[in-house]
């Protein structure tokens, strides 16, 4: 082992080179071609999924029935998955459930450190079956610590005027609180 | 070799629009009624399901994964083929002969209504460097209430020029038919004819969106987008959705299902380099050599009665029709003049009004087609029936600026 601290590292001639660099890019040092697609979408949200946007609107989670395989789902669709026959029987269902599983993350999406880091995670909603049987969507008024599976979570809606329509009319899902 | 044959077709109306349907709808309504009509649970006796699409017409990376629920492959074998829907159907006739599957569904469709920018994707498909900056961006339509870029401080253009000094890619259609219209001596009114016979058909067809009487002066006088070609010589999109059940043979003889049989199917794919590549259709005469191979077709003209081949753009059921063999070289016109190409000729072509009568479904087209020839073989065909039709041949080109296509040939059991 003493020996190895005396070794100089060896490179095969032709290593090891020049980085290329962003700003050789930037400044066309080398060559490359660029295109930015303008591809825009607008997808219709049939029967299903409309409705339950407009649930959202107005502060509701709305569920689908499908009674064959005695499911009561949420997000609701227009036909069940697992035994591919309609689904039926629309419910209202309560804003509270169970952290299913989450994870308390620190990258944003360009992939940059952020101090706090965001929780988010997958909420079984308390009514709909079997479990777990939810949505996506982040957790406040918790710290990282405090986070689990298991703890038991409520909506926090955007104010009325604020909603439009969208999964984000829920700002996201808080403690619930004793006495709630 | 194990026979593969079709047992059930299911199919959506063609729609210019559907707001009030979800794309996963449009998919479910067909594959629902596909298995209805073939009499499976899909849940238990389909063994595989495979799914034509393209992610950017869908707006999806990995589209794949958003495809099990809607067709019944929830935790079962599931894959997409991304090209034409022919490219699928030879997909699952090959799992069929192989042996490791008897039956398969296969899927396609077109929701193209939720593509704002359908001119944009055309154009990302061609290449980045040499053919992209001669042609887009292309202009787009304002859509009201999404989001665009403020007046003020406007989206800066990618490349030199400004965007009036572009074309949309569809100018490649333009190209080819100049090369066409030369090269075998036919004329733009001879194209129109064309427009004017698909969209006839239409009129017979319930789920076709696109029917009109018109003649060959409207489609003379409609505005030149990139002369030769003309705006109604061009099909205009739609939106729908095709299911078919494949089988083995056997399965189809234990279902009691009359069945259709698919007899031959072929694909080919010419070079990207747009330039340099043949402007005849290569990728059909390859395809459909090879289809006939497989179906022991010898004399296409005498053995097949009726077809409905890709008619994107009028020229091209026209060139199509010499490039499979079923017109001699410049001779297409003329069997449209003659009236043979007519549904009580003596070669029906595009009986179900083609791209240009039932619309543009994208990557659904070649199942569309095919759909028409399964109903006529079947005599399902009703008012546009051709008598006695035993031999079908479906073609789909995938469209600009590609150079491939694919053909199949059904015949009834
Ligand atoms: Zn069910």
């Amino acid at each position: 082992m003493e020996n190895r601290k005396e070794e100089k590292p060896t490179y095969p001639k032709y290593a090891p080179g020049t980085h290329v660099r962003t700003s050789d890019i930037r400044d066309k040092k080398i060559t490359y071609t660029w295109w930015e697609p303008e591809i825009q979408y607008a997808w219709s949200l049939g029967n299903a999924m409309s409705k339950f946007l407009q649930g959202l609107k107005e502060g509701k989670i709305l569920g689908v029935h499908c009674h064959k395989c005695n499911r009561l789902i949420v997000p609701p669709r227009s036909f069940c998955e697992y035994c591919y026959g309609p689904t039926e029987d629309w419910v209202e269902l309560k804003d509270t459930g169970t952290i299913n599983t989450y994870s308390v993350s620190y990258l944003d999406p360009n992939a940059n450190r952020i101090e706090e880091p965001i929780l988010i995670g997958v909420i079984s909603i308390d009514e709909a079956y079997p479990k777990p049987m939810g949505f996506m969507h982040y957790f406040g008024e918790m710290s990282k610590d405090e986070i689990h599976i298991g703890m038991k979570v409520k909506a926090v809606w955007k104010p009325e005027d604020e909603r439009e329509g969208s999964i984000n009319d829920i700002k996201y899902f808080k403690p619930l609180g004793g006495g709630e | 070799m194990t026979k593969v044959c079709v047992i059930g077709i299911g199919f959506t109306n063609f729609n210019p629009i559907t707001p009030d349907m979800e794309w996963k709808d449009i998919m479910y309504e067909a594959c629902q009624k596909a298995y209805v009509d073939a009499g499976v649970d899909p849940r238990r006796d389909i063994d595989s399901f495979i799914t034509c699409a393209e992610d950017y017409w869908e707006g999806f990376s990995i589209f794949d994964e958003f495809v099990p629920d809607q067709v019944g492959a929830l935790l079962r074998p599931c894959c997409t083929v991304c090209g034409d829907g022919i490219y699928g159907l030879g997909n699952a006739a090959m799992q069929i002969q192989t042996g490791l599957m008897d039956v398969v569904s296969i899927e396609a469709h077109s929701k193209v209504s939720d593509l704002l920018t359908y001119g944009d994707v055309v154009l990302h498909a061609m290449d980045p460097i040499y053919d992209r900056p001669v042609s887009g961006p292309v202009e787009r339509p304002n859509y009201a209430g999404l989001p665009s870029y403020p007046e003020e401080n406007p989206k800066p253009l990618v490349g030199s020029s400004d965007e009036t000094d572009r074309v949309h890619p569809y100018f490649l259609a333009g190209l080819e038919m100049q090369h066409f219209l030369k090269t075998t001596g036919t004329t733009e009114e001879e194209c129109a004819e064309v427009a004017v016979k698909n969209k006839k058909n239409a009129f017979l067809n319930p789920y076709a969106a696109y029917e009109a009487k018109i003649s060959a002066d409207h489609v003379m006088k409609s505005e030149y987008c990139f002369k030769p070609l003309k705006r109604m010589d061009i099909s205009p999109n739609v939106d729908g959705a095709v299911c078919f059940v494949l089988a083995n043979e056997n399965i189809a003889k234990d279902l009691g299902i009359e069945p259709i049989y698919l007899e031959g199917f072929g694909w080919s794919s010419e070079t990207p380099w747009l330039s340099t590549r043949g402007m005849e259709a290569e990728y059909a005469r390859k395809s459909a050599e090879m289809a006939y191979k497989m179906a022991d077709i010898v004399q296409p003209t005498k053995e097949i009665d009726l077809a409905e081949i890709d008619d994107r753009f009028t020229y091209k059921e026209l060139q199509h029709l010499e490039a499979l063999g079923l017109a001699r070289k410049g001779e297409a016109k003329t069997l449209l003049k003659e009236g043979v190409t007519e549904i009580e000729g003596d070669l029906p072509i595009n009986p179900s009004g083609g791209s240009l009568g039932v619309g543009n479904c994208l990557e659904a087209t070649g199942l569309q087609k095919s759909l028409e020839i399964i109903m006529q073989l079947r005599g399902h065909a009703g008012k546009r029936q051709v008598p006695d039709a035993e031999v079908g041949l479906a073609q789909a080109w995938r469209g600009l600026p590609s150079g491939s296509g694919a053909v199949a040939i059904f015949r009834r059991g």
